[in-house]
């Protein structure tokens, strides 16, 4: 009845097999990474023009907390966005959604803020 | 001057982190399941995990020494988990604190064929003492050697041998008793 005992080293990594992130999980941080990419690279653009002889200076510090905000924001936007999908659409839902959207950006702002 | 020439173009770092997230995804998505126990919470810290390691990035990769940045993502997932915890004030009974939920998604087929010896291991893992779980979690749902799990957990390597084989150990004990 009982099988032939594998070995516990193959018995725990069977149990322990590695878990795939659900698709959209990896579409959505996809697109967040690209977006917050993206709209720093445009940020730093900007400064560099301006600062090409040593944007150390003041350009990274300044596009870091562009960054910074962004990758705050973002995530915020995807929290709001999965609360939205999670609950019925109503208007009550999508204000609740929004009141806690803007409440975490705060939260996000201050945390952002603070780590500078 | 050297510092100057250590400096990365942004695009280049951006390429980095991209392979870096492309190679790893898996790997935090798993730490973060098997250490929070449900997919929810394994989402937001992974998401989390992600950004947090693209703002630190160009540090973290000046300090590795060019060594893997495995082991500095997971002590971010690690480090996040424990303040997803002390936030919510509550500590995790076990980091798989739903059994049903695990059994459903990673042992359905071998549970189905009637191997339980499976949900016998995962339930010991749950009573392990919280270093000796993570460590285990790490070497087999990760596959990470004992240098990487050393660096995540931030011990030496003799420790985390002792501790990985401490922890075999144990959870034979608890599975064959």
């Amino acid at each position: 009845m009982t099988e032939a005992a594998p070995n516990f080293e193959g018995l725990l990594r069977e149990a322990l097999a590695p878990v795939e992130p659900p698709a959209d999980l990896a579409v959505r941080l996809e697109s967040t990474l690209t977006s917050i990419t993206e709209m720093a690279a445009d940020e730093l653009e900007a400064w560099e023009l301006s600062a090409m002889r040593d944007p150390r200076n003041w350009a990274r510090p300044a596009a870091a907390l562009v960054l910074g905000g962004t990758a705050g924001a973002a995530l915020v936007v995807l929290r709001a966005r999965r609360r939205a999908h999670g609950s019925p659409a109503s208007i009550d839902g999508v204000r609740e959604v929004a009141e806690r959207a803007v409440q975490d950006l705060g939260r996000e702002a201050r945390k952002l803020l603070g780590d500078r | 001057m050297t510092e100057q020439a250590s400096q990365k173009p942004k695009a280049q770092l951006d390429a980095e982190f991209s392979e870096l997230y492309r190679a790893h995804l898996r790997d935090v998505y798993s730490y973060a399941y098997y250490r929070v126990g449900d997919h929810h919470d394994a989402e937001d810290l992974t998401e989390q995990t992600f950004l947090q390691a693209y703002r630190h990035f160009e540090r973290a990769q000046r300090e590795s020494d060019g060594r893997p940045l495995r082991p500095w993502l997971i002590r971010i997932a690690h480090n996040l988990a424990a303040n997803l915890y002390r936030d919510r004030s509550r500590k995790p009974v076990s980091p798989i604190d739903d059994t049903t939920t695990l059994a459903a998604t990673h042992t359905t087929e071998q549970l189905v064929e009637g191997r339980d010896e499976l949900s016998r291991v995962l339930d010991g893992v749950q009573a392990l003492p919280d270093d000796r779980r993570e460590a285990l979690i790490m070497r087999f749902a990760l596959g990470m050697d004992n240098r990487e799990i050393a660096r995540a957990l931030g011990r030496s390597d003799g420790a985390t041998k002792v501790l990985i084989h401490r922890a075999i150990k144990q959870l034979e004990e608890i599975v064959h008793d």
